[in-house]
């Protein structure tokens, strides 16, 4: 379990447009410690996007993606009202889910 | 010297002349590129994280009292926390202090929640290791000024003493390269590395940089308050570290919250 991921989404000509702000470390596996141990990778590799039951965006991601990763992105469709629902999940077999009512 | 060599010189001056211009307009692209991903990100600010790490400091009871901070006057009044940092540092009744938002939140948490000082003072500095609570709780208190006009008051005898101390640490050249703040930052249109510095006597340029303090860094992946700005600053410029939220580093924030005053606050920020 996660922590909370910051969702916005509107609406706007048929195009709704939906920012997510996730809270992850997403280590490499390639950084070390002071004393020369590895920190071990630590990161999330799936990320789906779904409304109203219909998957939007599927995104694989990995270690070359910053800690608190910003996610962009549209799709046709969409009304005020209506959810945005994103998960995660990390290599540790961790996932987050989160959700968003579009604005206008 | 035979024509050919002659030619052949004035081409390469020619091109070397031609590589500079070239390099120039690759910096101001560059800082433009800078500019437009802070745009990119802005309403993405990871600072928010930590600022509802720290609204949930403030409301939940911890320490030997078991207090939460909403009875903490930050100046507006106890438990006000909207607009507070627009006015901070200020002069203190109670401490008979002037203090900047560290320090008065250094007083409540030892005075309503009892925690010793040294606790606090020990590690006052977020790391990837572990979050700082006085630091989350700076970022919550001045998420709630943003978008008001900075309004710092130099009314007090010790808020303008301040004040001047502040401006005389500014200027104070020492530690083992002669440095002073204003080594840096009295100078219009100078960098290090990739970074625009401001200059603190140019109004405009105090406003943007105080009001985007504290901020999120990208390259550190934590939320940085005021207090280890100056902290760092001291560092660089190879002087003693200063003392958690002392009286000279309150100085220093007053004389330049004083020069970003009429800013809008727009902070917590979002750096490299």
């Amino acid at each position: 379990m996660g922590n909370p991921m910051k969702i916005r989404a509107s609406v706007k000509d048929g195009v709704t447009e939906v920012k997510v702000l996730m809270q992850h470390e997403m280590e490499t596996g390639l950084r070390k410690e002071a004393d020369g141990t590895l920190v071990p990778a630590w990161f999330i590799t799936e990320v789906k996007a779904q409304h109203q039951g219909r998957t939007v965006l599927e995104a694989q991601y990995g270690q070359s993606i910053s800690k608190n990763p910003y996610l962009l992105f549209r799709f046709k469709g969409g009304a005020v009202g209506e959810k945005v629902t994103v998960t995660w999940m990390d290599n540790k077999g961790d996932t987050r889910t989160d959700e968003a009512a579009i604005a206008a | 010297m035979n024509t050919s060599r002659l030619t052949r010189m004035i081409l390469v001056l020619a091109l070397a002349a031609s590589g500079a211009a070239q390099a120039a307009d690759d910096s101001a692209s560059d800082s433009d590129k800078i500019e437009a991903y802070r745009e990119m990100i802005s309403d993405g600010n990871p600072a928010e994280f930590d600022e509802m790490r720290g609204e949930e400091l403030w409301k939940k009871p911890a320490g030997p009292k078991n207090a939460s901070l909403e009875k903490c006057d930050l100046g507006k009044g106890a438990g006000v926390v909207k607009g507070a940092y627009a006015a901070l540092p200020r002069y203190f009744k109670d401490t008979k202090k002037v203090q900047d938002l560290e320090s008065r939140l250094l007083t409540c948490m030892t005075t309503l929640q009892g925690i010793p000082e040294a606790d606090i003072t020990a590690k006052p500095f977020a790391s990837d290791k572990k979050p700082s609570d006085i630091s989350s709780l700076a970022t919550y208190v001045v998420g709630q000024s943003k978008g008001m006009k900075m309004a710092v008051s130099t009314k007090h005898p010790k808020e303008k003493e301040a004040y001047e101390i502040g401006k005389r640490i500014f200027n104070y050249r020492a530690g083992p390269y002669d440095f002073a703040c204003s080594t840096c930052h009295a100078t219009s249109d100078v960098r290090i590395r990739m970074q625009d510095l401001p200059n603190f006597n140019v109004k405009a340029d105090a406003q943007s940089a105080y009001s985007s303090w504290p901020a999120y860094r990208v390259s550190q992946g934590l939320t940085r308050s005021f207090q280890w700005r100056l902290n760092d600053c001291f560092r660089q410029q190879r002087f003693p570290e200063p003392k958690f939220a002392s009286e000279a580093t309150v100085a220093l924030t007053m004389y330049l919250a004083v020069s970003a005053n009429g800013a809008d606050y727009a902070g917590p920020g979002l750096k490299r």
